[in-house]
């Protein structure tokens, strides 16, 4: 299903389109694109659930995404529902509680067909930790989808579900969405609930939704911000954002990131020229500033998020739910076994890194300087800030690779968050936007552009990505060749 | 010689209505294991910590209690470490900002430093059947509020370690901020102990770990100084370990070295934010605070009650709290403190009831010193009552009902004396001869003869006025 969410929802609620059959059509496309690994469960009271919506519509109530089929990544919790975050060890975890942002989702209408496919834990950028098998790009099936949030975003440019929600930590969401050519949104920090979102790094994760239209974008975004008391961290605020999608930018100052210009594809390089031109054309005032704190993002957001991760993840140990390791009868080596044969390489390899970093004698060497440069990636960005209300930048320096490419070499891997952690790293709302495509092997690759703003500024984001799409007559947003 | 050189660490669980970081009800003493847990006790995947103000409230006042700096940043760590009776395999714990420092108890006229206190989140709790080769985990008590107290290294015996404790506990009671009862688990206790020679460096000091009643505390501190004083004198060194108590043996025992130290790696917990304690709050805080111990002890002195008796009573949350309500039913203070602590006491403890499960009340033993204060009774007389008022019988009562009620009618007790002292010749030539003791053969008689009832002063005055009088 192609339709967007706005669509969709506002002919349920017209009683044109009944939420029994719009779970039925995603069903069915879900299973039709089955190939492409975007899905790791079906959630098993998807009818009710719609049921539930017509019984709701029928006593009068306008719910926002009436009916709208969407899907969450495997890391949100859904009661009665597989959360394996694309682990081994949680394989066969059901949930017994539903997470705050997918409860709002619910809240809303929507009704949750399916889980999405996952890097394993978050951890990763190609969808190929999965222990599920890689999710596949839809318009190479070759190719990675990017990741942590792969397969939420194959759901949507394969066209299973016009809405999904993912997670980002460092640039889960927004890069996945510029490799498969949709919208990613990553709020501010604390804007949308974490409770129920499975922690990789807790001072960087926020969930956020993926979109075809910038319109979707803010339906879906209003449905799931404000504040959360089951979350400390969450913001006593929301803004309103589809009071933004016809906010006009005329005037505002867009600022392209001078450090995130070199390096990239040539696709990469045409999408970041045109959309200068576009804002040009839109009557914003474009410059250029250098940030130069950019190069220390990466290793500052691995000596900040897997430290963080050692200790998320070390409540995974068998002894109350998970897989166990089968046949070991001591405390300690069965928590060792059951670890060691349920975690894959890539979260083993974080785990050890940030224990390290964490370990007396190098804290201050690593984490508590991570934590610096984490204030001063913040300060530069606020730096910037004073003079630029939006800044730009790839989402990606290149479109997706092929499925293996990168997987010997984590460095190269972790590469492709160059230009998003920066966005965790400090907290501020980042968006991707479908930008152009990059012809490789003869195929076509969408390609991205991010737009980032001041922390709190998130609907300014939903105005540029809006008028960017009204410029060029929504382009970028076509269907992958399936 | 060797002087001790001792510092504490206590737990106290906080009575709190739920758990330290969620709305799981806290109230699970005694119930069925794993049946007080929520997705946040269990470690589920996705669950986030927030925390309780009521513990907050209860570790500030705590704080104050012992003149602590409350004010300003504080903030919660992650205490990591694998152990299955931490469903996160981290304990949410604080580190460098803990909610109090500072501060300081007197014990016996010495000032007792303390470092700090901090507020923690606790662990379940593991079964080991005995036979078994499984254990058994329950995590009702996984998650409950806890205040861990560090006192610097001023405490010098073992006896000063227990009394310490004792006020300690009196504090935490009498604010409501724990039951401290170590046999429920809900005051433990660590000790750290080494040896030196006044005016040399301190020794190496042995940790004692899980100690769950105060005489373990003393007993252990006194086998460690016996130990440590016998490798010193034997010219060996004392190592840096870790030890546990063994109770059957009443001996400690190395449970770790100082190389298997666990590395705890402790971090900010990200999912906190810093917690901001201002003046406003510490003041709310303040004003709601019960009557601590040592005001309770100056206010009792000026009651009229003897100094050893108000230490006492102050100290003892149940005591108090008895002696306050019966003070209100307008009984002397100080008599009540004399049954109290006398005849009360001891019918409790020869029965093993605690006060606050007796049957006696306030207003009854209030009733029962009002009685012979106003002369209705004789003191022998509400002795002789106490077994039924402790059984809950309203003394005022049992004397209406049997007629107990003291003979004060003269001319009664008169008639009493004329007939004893008629029938009684000679000891009344006795006593008139100078022999003064023998009036007290008289006063039984007249006694019996008024069935045990008359005022005693008065007989004996109407007995000497006869005597007198026939001479």
């Amino acid at each position: 299903m192609f339709e967007s969410a706005t669509t969709l929802s506002a002919a349920v609620l017209r009683g044109e389109r009944r939420p029994t059959d719009l779970v039925e059509e995603a069903l069915s496309a879900a299973e039709a694109r089955a190939h492409l690994g975007a899905l790791i469960s079906l959630v098993p009271d998807a009818r009710e659930q719609a049921a539930r919506v017509e019984a709701r519509l029928a006593a009068g109530e306008t719910p926002l995404l009436a009916g709208v089929p969407v899907v969450v990544k495997d890391n949100l919790n859904l009661r009665g529902s597989r959360t394996t975050c694309g682990s081994r060890i949680l394989s066969s975890y059901v949930s017994p509680y539903t997470a705050t942002v997918v409860r709002r989702l619910q809240d809303a209408g929507a009704v949750i067909v399916a889980k999405g496919n996952m890097d394993e834990f978050a951890m990763g950028s190609s969808n190929e930790t999965s222990a599920f098998g890689p999710a596949r790009n839809p318009w190479d099936v070759s190719r990675v989808p990017g990741g942590s949030s792969g397969g939420s975003a194959v759901a949507v440019a394969a066209g299973v579900v016009p809405l999904s929600l993912g997670s980002d930590t460092g640039g889960s969401i927004r890069q996945p969405a510029a490799m498969t050519g949709v919208y990613g949104f990553k709020p501010t920090y604390g804007r949308v609930s974490r409770y129920g979102l499975v922690a990789y790094a807790s001072s960087l994760d926020q969930v956020g939704p993926f979109a075809r239209t910038a319109s979707d974008l803010a339906l879906s975004l209003d449905a799931i911000v404000g504040p959360d008391d089951l979350d400390a961290t969450s913001l006593d605020t929301a803004p309103r954002f589809r009071e933004a999608l016809a906010r006009d930018v005329r005037g505002l100052r867009f600022a392209f990131v001078r450090e995130a210009l070199a390096g990239n594809t040539s696709g990469v390089d045409a999408a970041m020229a045109r959309t200068r031109e576009v804002l040009e054309g839109l009557g914003a005032t474009v410059t250029e500033v250098s940030l130069p704190t950019l190069e220390y993002g990466v290793a500052a957001y691995y000596l900040v998020a897997t430290p963080e991760a050692s200790s998320n993840l070390a409540r995974y140990d068998g002894m109350v739910y998970g897989s166990r390791a089968a046949g070991v009868r001591e405390v300690n080596a069965s928590m060792s076994a059951t670890r060691g044969e349920g975690f894959g390489t890539e979260v083993k390899r974080r785990v050890l890194m940030g224990t390290y970093a964490l370990s007396s004698g190098y804290y201050d060497a690593y984490y508590s300087k991570a934590m610096k440069v984490r204030r001063l990636v913040a300060d530069d960005l606020a730096r910037a800030f004073a003079d630029a209300d939006v800044l730009v930048t790839p989402t990606s320096p290149f479109p997706a690779f092929r499925i293996g490419e990168r997987m010997d070499d984590p460095v190269a891997m972790y590469a492709a968050d160059v230009d998003t952690v920066i966005a965790n790293l400090a907290g501020i709302p980042a968006v991707s936007v479908p930008a152009g495509f990059e012809t490789l092997d003869g195929r076509e690759l969408p390609v991205g552009v991010q737009f980032l703003a001041p922390a709190l500024a998130d609907e300014l984001l939903v105005s540029v990505a809006a008028a960017f799409e009204a410029a060029t007559s929504g382009a970028f947003l076509r269907e992958p060749p399936l | 010689m060797f002087r001790a050189v001792i510092g504490l660490e206590v737990h106290l669980q906080l009575s709190t209505r739920t758990k330290m970081f969620s709305r799981c009800r806290a109230d699970y003493f005694g119930e069925e294991p794993n049946t007080f847990t929520d997705p946040l006790t269990l470690g589920l995947p996705g669950t986030l910590p927030t925390i309780n103000r009521e513990a907050v409230e209860l570790a500030l006042m705590f704080g104050l209690a012992l003149g602590c700096d409350v004010e300003g940043f504080t903030q919660f760590h992650r205490k990591n470490y694998f152990y299955p009776d931490a469903p996160k395999n981290y304990q949410i714990s604080q580190y460098d900002r803990p909610i109090a420092r500072d501060g300081h108890l007197m014990v016996g006229g010495r000032r007792i430093g303390i470092r700090r206190a901090h507020l923690e989140d606790d662990a379940g709790k593991l079964i080991h059947p005995t036979y078994a080769d499984y254990s058994l985990l329950d995590l009702n008590r996984a998650g409950m509020p806890l205040i861990e107290m560090v006192t610097e290294p001023d405490l010098g015996t073992p006896e000063e370690a227990r009394e310490f404790l004792h006020l300690v506990r009196a504090i935490a009671q009498a604010l409501g901020v724990s039951d401290a009862n170590p046999e429920e688990g809900k005051m433990r206790c660590d000790v750290n102990v080494s040896l030196h020679r006044p005016g040399e460096p301190f020794g190496t000091k042995v940790e004692v770990k899980n100690l769950n009643s105060f005489k373990s505390v003393q007993r252990s501190l006194e086998y460690e100084i016996a130990r440590q004083t016998r490798v010193l004198e034997d010219g060996g060194r004392v190592t840096q370990d870790t030890m546990g108590w063994d109770e059957g043996g009443q001996r400690t025992f190395v449970m770790r070295t100082k190389e298997e130290e666990s590395d705890y790696r402790y971090f900010p917990e990200p999912d906190l934010p810093p917690l901001v304690i201002t003046p406003e709050w510490v003041e709310r805080v303040r004003a709601a605070m019960p009557e601590l111990p040592a005001a309770k002890e100056r206010r009792l002195a000026l009651a009229g009650l003897r100094e050893a008796d108000a230490f006492t009573v102050a100290y003892d949350v149940e005591l108090s709290r008895f002696l306050d309500e019966a003070m209100t039913h307008g009984a002397d203070a100080q008599k009540l403190a004399n049954w109290l602590l006398g005849d009360v006491t001891g019918w409790l403890s020869e029965r093993g009831t605690p006060l606050e499960r007796s049957r006696l009340t306030p207003a009854h033993l209030a009733a029962l010193v009002r009685l012979v204060d106003g002369a209705a009774i004789t003191g022998k007389m509400a002795k002789d009552l106490l077994p039924e008022v402790m059984e809950g019988a309203d003394p005022e009562v049992l004397v209406r009902e049997r007629g107990l009620a003291v003979v004060t009618d003269t001319a009664e007790i008169e008639a009493a004396v004329a007939r004893v002292v008629e029938a009684n010749p000679a000891v009344v030539a006795n006593i008139r001869a100078g022999n003064a003791k023998a009036v007290n053969a008289l006063f039984g008689q007249v006694m019996r003869e008024l069935g045990g009832k008359a005022k005693p002063e008065l007989v004996r005055d109407l007995l000497g006025a006869r005597v007198a009088v026939d001479g």
